[in-house]
């Protein structure tokens, strides 16, 4: 599948904002985090901040941006529809929770209630668009048991690594929030592992043979029906390199889970100014490393029309 | 509403015959011709002239060499919209663009509402969807839905147009839920095939595989050719001596 950086950026930042909201509206509603004016307003303003660039973001993949609208009607059978719901009606109660939580600097009661309700719509939102790549039949790859969890655990390793990042920015970091997001890493790394182990070893049951009806022995593209690229070799078509895709999957791992998790192990033993260091660097690396995962994910996700074409 | 109707009343679709289909393009060719001014009008073509032709067509063909325990043959394979009965490119669509009619079982796009996100064109296994770069909308065949209920045409001609072109009759066209129309019945006497069908999609289109090998076909063995340059010697002597 074509790598669009539109949809790469927007799947990495949403992913890390609903993340490190769902945090806030949990860990801030709750009282864990202590409402203080700055670190809410840097917070809330980081992970709306990510949501929308990603919303945004997305809207330029689109033909006809105009008509977005149009995509919240039908949410029955639709998860990118659903998706665009659950985007939409999560940042009422996260405006809501910022406003205790933040200008009003309160805790507990009502703003724990938005606080509780935003979170779970930032679940619900990584999961519908997990959804999305999880429900495509064509693509075995994204059409496996392990999509809707990757969406669900990186977004929890992100949000948790940036939470905890911003914690130590502010002097409020804690040895519990730093050991969370060395595990969320920990678990991301893992997750990812068992993914590529599980896609490599994949059996495909759909052949050249099925897609053309041709039963028994061998069907081997000998003349395609164009001479040139079409709209379906460019979007679903695209083929990576496998010494490419060797190197690649690397350098995702050293980016979005080694470099941080020695970093996050570092920040536990180092004095302050030092560990906040540790911890934003942790997060933008990371958050580099998710963008390449990201890109592999399309880029590694075999379409089954490319059988038509002998790929 | 981007939710399948729980049945249709007709399954209109096409029937490919793949012993006969001679891979000529004339189907092809009547696709883009008629549906450039059809239903989904126009069928964009991005720099026809240029190094880097693209452009959006309905039907292409294909050509496969199959090989099997009894030898080799090319296999020409057009490939369009197969109208499935459960199209996940439909159910996908967030903003109600495409819809499966209930009445005939087409799949079709509603140009005004389309947005394009191309998520369809991702659910969709066999490639049938073409997304037009120029006008930023998804387009598919409509099975010449503008055609096969058009008055104004001769009853003759009331079939797709790559239904109406092909030279060898490869084509047909026909409602596939109707277990005695003419259709139907081609399908079952020649054992016709679903695409994909482990994919769950139930394409209404139905492709004949090509038949078994005449026995009946002429041997191809011809007498071994004799030697052009004559023999030297005695032998060579008599032979041009023979020849005269």
């Amino acid at each position: 599948m074509h790598p669009a950086f539109s949809v790469v950026f927007f799947t990495t930042a949403t992913g890390a904002g609903y993340g490190l909201l769902a945090l806030l509206g949990l860990l801030g509603g709750l009282g864990f985090i202590p409402a203080d004016f700055w670190l809410g307003l840097v917070g809330m303003a980081l992970a709306l901040g990510l949501i929308a660039a990603g919303l945004l973001s997305s809207t330029r993949h689109l033909g006809r941006p105009e008509r977005a609208w149009r995509a919240f009607s039908q949410w029955r059978s639709s998860w990118l529809s659903r998706e665009g719901l659950a985007a939409v009606a999560t940042f009422i109660p996260a405006c809501m929770f910022g406003i205790g939580w933040v200008f009003l600097g309160k805790s507990g009661g009502w703003v724990a209630a938005v606080g509780l309700l935003t979170a779970a719509g930032a679940v619900a939102t990584v999961c519908t668009t997990g959804m999305i790549y999880a429900s495509l039949k064509p693509i075995a790859q994204w059409h496996s048991r392990y999509t809707l969890p990757a969406y669900l655990t990186f977004a929890t390793m992100t949000g948790s690594v940036l939470a905890n990042a911003l914690l130590q920015g502010f002097k409020l970091g804690s040895t519990a929030m730093l050991a969370w997001a060395l595990l969320a890493t920990l678990a991301g790394w893992g997750w990812k592992l068992a993914t590529w182990r599980h896609n490599d070893r994949l059996e495909i049951p759909t052949t050249a043979n099925t897609a053309t009806g041709l039963a028994g022995g061998t069907v081997r593209s000998i003349e395609w029906p164009h001479t040139e690229e079409n709209y379906l070799l460019k979007e679903m078509g695209f083929r990576i390199a496998r010494k490419h895709s060797a190197k690649l999957r690397r350098i995702a791992q050293a980016l979005a889970f080694a470099a941080p998790a020695l970093l996050l192990a570092v920040a536990l033993v180092a004095p302050w100014p030092l560990a906040a260091l540790a911890s934003a660097l942790a997060a933008l690396l990371q958050f580099a490393g998710m963008l390449v995962e990201r890109w592999l994910f399309f880029a590694e996700a075999k379409h089954t029309v490319t059988l038509y074409y002998g790929r | 509403m981007t939710c399948l109707p729980a049945r249709t009343e007709k399954k209109l679709g096409l029937v490919i015959d793949l012993d006969t289909c001679v891979g000529c393009q004339a189907c092809v060719t009547a696709c883009k011709e008629w549906n450039t001014g059809g239903h989904m009008a126009p069928l964009t073509d991005i720099d026809p002239y240029g190094g880097h032709v693209d452009g959006v067509w309905f039907n292409r063909v294909h050509t496969y060499e199959h090989m099997t325990e009894l030898g080799g043959r090319t296999v020409n394979f057009p490939r369009s919209c197969l109208h499935c009965e459960q199209p996940a490119c439909v159910t996908v669509c967030p903003t109600g663009a495409s819809y499966k009619r209930a009445s005939d079982g087409i799949v079709l796009v509603d140009e005004d509402k389309c947005i394009g996100c191309k998520l369809c064109s991702w659910a969709c296994p066999y490639g049938a969807r073409k997304f037009d770069t120029d006008v930023g909308v998804m387009k598919k065949c409509t099975l010449c839905v503008d055609r096969i209920y058009n008055d104004n045409l001769a009853a003759e001609d009331r079939v797709p147009a790559c239904v109406a072109a092909c030279p060898t009759s490869a084509r047909h066209f026909g409602d596939l839920g109707d277990p005695a129309s003419a259709i139907s019945q081609l399908v079952e006497e020649r054992g016709g095939v679903a695409l994909m069908p482990e994919l769950g999609y139930k394409p209404t289109n139905r492709y004949l595989p090509p038949r078994a090998r005449s026995q009946r076909a002429a041997k191809m063995d011809a007498p071994a050719l004799e030697p052009i340059r004559a023999e030297g010697g005695f032998l060579g002597w008599i032979d041009r001596m023979l020849s005269n």
